[in-house]
């Protein structure tokens, strides 16, 4: 408790970060959903419309009313709802793959094993990998249909290379990012298993309970809240790749929402397209951010 | 507490985990051994594992022909100016929901974690379009406050949590030794929370070194880091492997580095202190 | 100077009332401890007259000077923690001195009290240790030094003891004791501990529920307690609360006899402590009874034993709980 000179101190300190935030989230946003209601394009600055001259922040000439066109347009775009495809897509594998595969990993390393730090450290090592670097590494050095290691590999067992980004550009975003994610789902669930009574697990050692019901009834009820916490933390992220998809050049199959927002704006200059498809994607987000605090609300809360 | 494990076990679980660590880690292996090939032993087939004729010219190249230390130089002016920048609106921040907290201060949280939920999409084109009327793009001082909003609200929860172990009593005995707000969070919250803060610096430099979306479409040249050195490396000269395998190990050297040192912290602040 | 006059000072956290409203004069040079069960606000009294809280409601005023607004560091008292809340990166030497250097006094002045306060505690070898590398009963020396290096008004203490193990306490409660006739400076001791508040005090104020049950000298709350609560909280054994809590009497004050008196009982239990025997005691409709008898009794479990009340020390309550005189 405090008094209520510290309180008014307390909301002078507080303030700078929470108006930094609120600008942070509100301009963009008001702004963009002013342009997503406009036709304004940067490379054609003659529309055949009446200039909208008040409310023009620059080159006023250019931009026009346009009403919910560019939602129209961008809604019935053949790419949107491959794009939405793609990003439920990458979201869904990649959390698959990590969640699973983290809770595999984490019990493996939670054994008594040689070397143990040093393994988690090779583990966890593809997290800090640069997002451009691991999407060039992948797609040249690993997947190249000719010289790439994999395609050695496939050789190796008499199979046939599969030229990864002209005929499965997804799986190849889908393994580049899972694994990038799924070392952060190891090293947090490992850290959550480690924090595991020592004492419960020798007395479900002493009760005798098979490895299988000790897992379902003692480790993943641990695990629980911890699970939570790398599907909502992953999701904010998987939502946003981008560089992957943009610096293998695979955005035209493998294209997620925010590429294809880019696209729309700074390849094709359509600033009014871009914000439309800007806000869909907020609201995209925010109904999946709404379901997953649902989901994870409570499991937090505690 | 030591168990007895069976020997056999051990060692089975021990190759088993040796093995899938191989697996993971060897893209990042590949890149280093490459970084020191020949362009021809580069892409031989069957790869040369480690008898090829080992040479550092790649690096020379590198730096010799797309600069790395100027992309290097602005990473690290990115990654600590916007670290630092947020820390010091931060930490009066997180000192205040940990000792003065209202009612609303839980609900402050969950909203600034909430403003990380938005896609950076939504925020894109106004953002371009501000920085581009304002003459910031392609700014140093463009991208660190577009980087210290972006992580703003992981360093203040990071913080938070830090800060919520110190125990209140030291505080308001420092009150009590006449010391006023100002000087309590100089001499005495900092000071303690020190190994806290330094964990925060560390993860958000990691943060900030890698993020890529705003980097890549915000800079060019001038400020650009090295998120887009790699990228540059995307266009034919992406062929040549073994300059771009140097490229890319002295892209993520300092970084792994950090983060191997940051593991625990990392955990803890990724999750929002949720997870220790 | 450290008077300190409370004028209906009230607490509350929301809905939530702590202190209704409490009168309380304490006199310069005087130590005064408040005492009470845990919860019955003693800890938030001490911390409103520090300044850590706001008082909702009345005034308090230290040496003629109206401190209800005043922020801690304003108001010249010093204050010793339970946890000792000594600042953990700082050595003994800097913790002692960090309220003198807040007050930006000169450098030589600072060493020449830090080094005083410490030879008073005992505390000159261990001057560059930080406070992990101390015994507890060492780091409740250094909060105790930090709290007398600023020459305070008054020393408020909330529960210092509660930390240290029995022996340990029991050095302490003297050593404190020895610093208040040394510095003849008021204190205020919180405490929930009523042999603490019997053996230091110069007046006791019993709390119950926020309010101020009793106040007065050790022997005065013994002697004369004006309610059940503070007849039952101050003594130990207890006092025996008999007739539907309308008469009370300490084990102390029953003379015990193997052939007669005027209340009958059987022995069920004998606590053996060498000096006295505590013996409880199943005296039938007056339904069980502690007895101290002097030194060793030879009365076993099963034994009848006959007792008598000494004259006057019977206390009668009321159905309100209040004293009957």
């Amino acid at each position: 408790m405090a008094t209520q000179q510290t309180r008014a101190l307390g909301r002078i300190a507080v303030a700078p970060s929470v108006i930094a935030l609120f600008l942070w989230m509100i301009v963009p946003l008001a702004m963009t959903i002013w342009f997503s209601l406009l036709r304004y394009n940067l490379l054609d600055p003659n529309p055949a419309c009446s200039p909208l001259t008040p409310w023009a922040l620059t080159d006023p000439a250019n931009r026009c009313l346009a009403g919910a066109s560019n939602y129209y347009y961008f809604l019935t775009d053949p790419a949107f709802f491959r794009a939405i495809g793609n990003s439920l897509q990458l979201v869904g594998w990649v959390l698959a793959i990590s969640v699973i595969g983290g809770i595999l990993l984490a019990l493996l390393l939670d054994q008594a094993i040689f070397g143990r730090n040093i393994v988690r450290l090779m583990i966890i090592a593809p997290f800090f990998v640069m997002p451009t670097v691991s999407a060039l590494v992948w797609k040249n050095m690993m997947m190249h249909p000719v010289s790439g290691f994999l395609a050695w590999l496939f050789q190796l067992f008499g199979l046939q290379p599969i030229d990864w980004f002209a005929h499965a550009p997804m799986t190849a975003i889908v393994i580049m990012v899972a694994w990038q994610w799924l070392p952060f789902a190891t090293l947090i669930l490992l850290t959550a298993l480690q924090s595991l009574d020592e004492e419960q697990k020798e007395a479900a050692e002493m009760d005798g309970a098979p490895p299988l019901s000790y897992f379902w009834h003692l480790v993943l009820p641990h695990l629980a809240r911890p699970i939570t916490v790398v599907i909502l933390i992953e999701t904010i992220f998987l939502l946003n790749v981008f560089a992957e998809i943009y610096v293998t050049g695979s955005g035209g199959r493998a294209g997620n929402m925010p590429f294809l927002v880019y696209q729309y704006g700074l390849i094709s200059n359509d600033i009014g397209g871009a914000s439309a498809g800007g806000i869909i994607a907020v609201i995209l987000a925010n109904i999946v951010a709404f379901f997953l605090m649902r989901m994870i609300g409570k499991n937090l809360e505690a | 507490m030591a168990r007895a494990v069976s020997t056999r076990r051990r060692m089975f679980f021990t190759a088993f985990a040796w093995a899938i660590a191989f697996v993971i880690f060897f893209p990042i292996l590949w890149t280093i051994l490459t970084s020191f090939k020949t362009e021809g032993d580069a892409i031989e087939l069957p790869p040369k594992f480690l008898f090829f004729q080992w040479t550092l010219e790649n690096y020379g190249i590198v730096q010799e022909r797309s600069n790395y230390l100027l992309f290097a130089f602005n990473s690290v002016v990115l990654a600590l100016g916007s670290t630092i920048f947020a820390l010091l609106i931060a930490i009066p921040s997180a000192w205040a929901m940990a000792f003065a907290p209202g009612k609303r201060t839980k609900d402050l949280l969950m909203w600034m974690l909430s403003t990380k939920m938005m896609p950076p999409v939504g925020a894109l084109i106004p953002i371009y379009l501000i920085f581009r009327d304002f003459h910031l793009l392609d700014t140093r001082g463009g991208i660190i406050a577009v980087l210290m909003l972006l992580n703003l609200p992981i360093i203040i929860w990071m913080l938070y949590t830090y800060f919520k172990e110190i125990p209140g009593e030291i505080l308001e005995a420092a009150r009590m030794d006449g010391a006023s707000i100002g000087k309590e969070l100089l001499y005495v919250l900092t000071p303690m929370a020190i190994p806290g803060i330094a964990s925060t610096i560390l993860l958000n430099v990691i943060l900030a070194w890698n993020e890529a979306f705003w980097t890549l479409s915000l800079t060019t040249k001038d400020a650009a880091p090295l998120t887009q050195f790699i990228a540059s490396y995307s266009s034919p000269e992406g062929l040549f492997w073994a300059k771009l395998s140097a490229a890319s190990t002295m892209a993520i050297a300092p970084i792994l580095v950090l983060g191997w040192f940051a593991q625990k912290q990392l955990v803890r602040g990724l999750t929002f202190g949720a997870v220790k | 100077m450290g008077t300190i006059v409370l004028n209906n000072v009230s607490k509350s956290f929301g809905d939530v009332v702590i202190i209704p409203g409490a009168d309380l004069e304490i006199r310069d040079g005087e130590f005064i401890v408040f005492v009470g069960p845990s919860g019955c606000g003693k800890s938030t009294l001490l911390r409103l007259i520090a300044g850590l809280e706001d008082l909702s409601g009345g005034r308090i005023v230290i040496d003629g000077v109206d401190a209800s607004d005043q922020p801690p560091s304003k108001r010249g008292l010093s204050m010793v923690f339970q946890s000792y809340a000594l600042y953990p990166h700082m050595s003994v030497r800097n913790n002692i001195a960090f309220g003198l250097k807040m007050a930006g006094l000169p450098k030589p002045e600072i060493a020449a009290k830090v080094a005083r306060a410490a030879a008073t505690l005992n505390l000159t070898d261990y001057l560059d240790r930080k406070p992990r590398q101390l015994s507890g009963g060492q780091r409740q020396r250094v909060a105790i030094g930090r709290a007398i290096v600023r020459q305070p008004k008054a020393f408020l203490f909330d529960e210092p003891l509660s930390n240290l193990d029995a022996a340990l306490r029991v050095n302490m409660r003297i050593e404190i004791m020895q610093l208040h006739q040394s510095l003849g400076a008021t204190m205020i001791y919180v405490t929930h501990d009523q042999v603490e508040a019997m053996t230091m005090a110069d007046r006791i104020v019993v709390l119950n529920k926020g309010n101020i049950e009793q106040l007065g000298s050790p022997l005065e709350l013994y002697n004369r307690p004006d309610s059940l609560f503070v007849a039952g909280f101050i003594g130990s054994p207890k006092m025996n609360i008999l007739e539907n809590n309308t008469i009370g009497i300490r084990p102390e004050h029953l003379a015990l006899s193997e052939k007669s008196g005027e209340w009958e009982g059987t022995v069920m239990l004998a606590e053996h402590l060498g000096s006295d025997t505590y013996l409880h005691v199943d005296a039938g409709r007056r339904g069980m009874l502690t007895v101290r008898a002097s030194g060793e009794f030879p009365v076993g479990p099963g034994g009848k034993i006959w007792m008598t009340p000494e004259k006057g020390r019977i206390h009668r309550f009321d159905a309100q709980g209040r004293a009957i005189r």
